[in-house]
């Protein structure tokens, strides 16, 4: 908590309760006699004494106080760290800390193939898998040339499953802020209607997270039957449930009075810092990439870009309500799509690169295709041979690199990935939009209360998961 | 859906702000003005020599089938493929790049020159990629964010490759800038450095929100941002040794045993890359 002379030192004679006092030095995490002997460094993550603190602070004749804010703590969303300069309640500097969840995603994916390397990225930012997958996906099939050849009915598949998780993204967001201001019913609304999101995407993908749906190609897998009508049933009882978490939220006069105003940022600011999605969009800058830069063919779709001219935690807290409205246009729009295209393939007709078979129920509810497994081992050897060749050596991309920037729940999400001829990436770099969004915590929180930190560090919605990656 | 039930309206400016933004206080930086005043200056194109045209080695491959652990018995262990990254691409670039190159030469003229600070342009896959020279970098950078025909005024992260292979550049530093006022174009900037002298000036000053990207570069790759406020790791513990990212740190990991049988750590697996 702060640094003072006797941090390592454990002879006090009255030892902190809830520590054993049989204990030699009396804490059982702090430093040991031989750590010292090996010279190693000695990081002693133990607090002081509350009434040392306290001392300290009357003798120094000040209300100044530093204060860490995680990573533990159940409002900083996940494991972030705030590094907080208190004068009072008033919040003089703040600095946000990452790490604590590096997983090295990016290096594992070196070492994966191509495809395999999707099981990864899926998982950084664990609250809207989707979006990873296909702004790496589109990378690959970049640095393959073959975008032009993706089949239409894996770009409405595509669509459907992002803007899905775009809601289900959003409700997250609304739902935790609103428990971290608070206001559990905001949750468990929040939390109950992205439960019906996450029973479709289970429906398709067998998966509720991590889905590893989207491949370099297509999709894994062509929606399941009756998909369609469940979404649409899912769609209008989604329109009920957020227009639920509207009444709840829109004027209620305890969340505007903590929100707006609050998190402050302007266009300047977020242009300066490169902040994009919900909180560039307060600003009133109508900047989305599915318009500017249109993918997966979203130029055909009819939605509009939602913005609004605040600046504040409330503003992009209505901002992404009214995204979801215009998520469920889009999804509906899908729909119609779908069932258009009913039985055409979702995977690129090159075999070199498309994945050898889908998957068909068996007796346990899912499992490899029977059709195709009597094929490659009782007709085709080369079946075979080229189902071996693909699956465990992967396919090869052409030397160069690639950027693809893609229109995420949070904001930007880019893939630069590289290859160097082989079969797995040679780097795969997400520029994730959390990661880049939480640099504004200290432009949004200093000068105000300690309290408003909560609201500016929710509005900004960061996801630890895609931060540390 | 709509800011109508919005009570307090009234004392919402809209961005931007009239009293602060007006037709004086607005400087001249149409756009299209600046384009046309840009073609001028097509003529003094040079033509590139046949060697610029020609893809860059950045690295090599051994045999066909990428085992490299004594595994490979398939006779083509000896086979050597160079990994060659696309060479400088020939004018016209096509699409909109022709238009950033003129604006940024004329950009350039009074400052460093283009022909010193970029090095090489190359168009590959609908993305163009200006190697910069990184004393020029800060230039080139204030250049683009600034001259009213460019205006990249975002930087949307910085990220770093290791090529051990390719000898004096082995770090490049990437930077993928997009400009909003010109409907979304897209820019790559690519700065290299070698193993033994990594420094790369930061680019902080005009694009503040680089400053966690070079973070995590530094981090993970080791390129020093020279005139970055604060340089520490960011994701890794601050006491971490080495830079994890770079082609020469292992990946790491224990086998696991699995009904009887044992898989090795990913980086000692038999692989065909």
């Amino acid at each position: 908590m702060t640094t003072h002379e006797h941090d390592t030192i454990y002879d006090d004679s009255a030892p902190s309760p809830g520590l054993d006092p049989s204990l030699p030095g009396a804490d059982p995490y702090g430093a040991s006699v031989d750590d010292g002997a090996e010279g190693a460094t000695v990081l002693s993550a133990s607090g002081g004494d509350w009434n040392d603190l306290v001392d300290e602070a009357t003798a120094l004749h000040e209300e100044r106080i530093v204060v860490n804010m995680g990573p533990q703590h159940p409002s900083t969303h996940g494991v972030l760290r705030l590094i907080l300069e208190l004068d009072g309640e008033t919040v003089t500097e703040a600095r946000a800390g990452i790490g604590y969840l590096h997983t090295g995603i990016e290096k594992n994916m070196e070492f994966r193939t191509w495809t395999q390397g999707v099981t990864f990225c899926t998982r950084m930012d664990y609250l809207m898998p989707m979006f990873q997958e296909a702004a790496y996906c589109l990378g690959i099939e970049k640095l393959l040339g073959i975008t032009d050849q993706i089949p239409e009915r894996a770009s409405v598949i595509r669509v459907m499953m992002m803007e899905l998780t775009r809601v289900s993204s959003h409700l997250i967001c609304l739902g935790t802020g609103g428990m971290e201001l608070g206001a559990t019913t905001v949750m468990t609304v929040g939390f109950r209607e992205r439960e019906r999101i996450l029973r479709v995407i289970e429906a398709i993908t067998g998966l509720r997270m991590n889905n590893a749906y989207i491949r370099p190609g297509g999709v894994a897998q062509d929606v399941p039957h009756g998909a369609v009508d469940m979404i649409r049933e899912v769609v209008g009882e989604l329109r009920r449930g957020i227009g639920e978490l509207e009444k709840l939220l829109n004027e209620n006069p305890i969340l505007k009075g903590r929100t707006v105003g609050v998190g402050y940022l302007d266009l300047t600011g977020c242009i300066a810092l490169g902040i994009t999605g919900p909180v560039l969009r307060s600003t009133g800058l109508p900047h989305d990439l599915r318009k500017t830069d249109p993918y997966c063919g979203y130029e055909t779709y009819d939605f509009e870009v939602i913005t609004r001219t605040g600046c504040d935690a409330y503003d992009r807290l209505r901002n992404r309500i009214d995204e979801m409205y215009e998520s469920l246009r889009i999804i509906e729009q899908t729909l119609d799509r779908l069932q258009r295209t009913e039985g055409q393939p979702v995977m690129v007709e090159d075999k070199k690169i498309a994945w050898p078979a889908q998957l068909a129920i068996g007796g346990d509810g899912q499992g490899n295709s029977l059709d195709h497994i009597r094929e490659i081992m009782g007709t085709s050897m080369e079946a075979l041979i080229h189902h071996f060749k693909l699956v465990t050596e992967g396919f090869r991309v052409p030397p160069g690199q690639a950027y693809v920037a893609i229109e995420s729940a949070k904001g930007e999400l880019g893939c630069h990935v590289v290859s160097d001829g082989g079969t797995r990436p040679y780097r795969a770099h997400f520029r994730d939009p959390s990661f880049n969004n939480l640099q504004a915590v200290a432009a949004m929180c200093e000068g105000g209360q300690v309290a408003d930190v909560i609201v500016a560090v929710a509005s900004i919605d960061p996801v630890m998961g895609g931060v540390d990656r | 859906m709509s800011d109508e039930n919005r009570t307090d309206d009234s004392d919402v400016q809209p961005v931007p702000d009239p009293e602060v933004d007006s037709e004086q206080t607005r400087t001249d930086d149409d756009p299209e003005d600046a384009a046309a005043a840009h073609s001028a200056n097509i003529a003094r194109w040079q033509d590139l020599s046949e060697e610029e045209l020609e893809p860059v080695q950045v690295g090599e491959r051994r045999g066909m089938f990428g085992a490299t652990r004594g595994q490979d018995t398939s006779g083509y262990g000896g086979l050597v493929t160079p990994t060659l990254f696309p060479g400088a691409s020939p004018r016209p670039y096509g699409s909109y790049f022709d238009e950033v190159a003129d604006a940024l030469g004329t950009a350039l003229t009074e400052s460093v020159g283009y022909h010193d600070a970029v090095e090489r342009v190359v168009v590959d896959r609908g993305e163009m990629t200006l190697f910069v020279a990184r004393e020029h970098l800060l230039a080139v950078a204030r250049a683009l964010r600034d001259d009213p025909a460019l205006r990249f005024e975002m930087c949307m992260g910085v990220s770093g490759v290791h090529f051990p292979g390719e000898a004096g550049r082995e770090l490049h530093a990437v930077h993928h800038l997009i400009s909003v006022t010109h409907g979304g174009r897209r820019l790559r900037l690519e700065v290299t450095c070698p193993d033994d002298d990594p420094h790369v000036p930061s680019v902080v000053e005009v694009w503040p929100g680089a400053d966690w990207h070079e973070r995590e570069t530094w981090d993970m790759f080791g390129i020093v941002f020279d005139g970055h406020p604060a340089l520490t790791r960011i994701l890794m513990p601050d006491d971490w040794p080495g830079h994890p990212q770079r082609k020469d740190y292992p990946l790491g990991g224990i086998p696991v045993e699995y009904k009887g049988g044992t898989v090795p750590p990913p980086d000692e697996r038999r692989a065909y890359t």
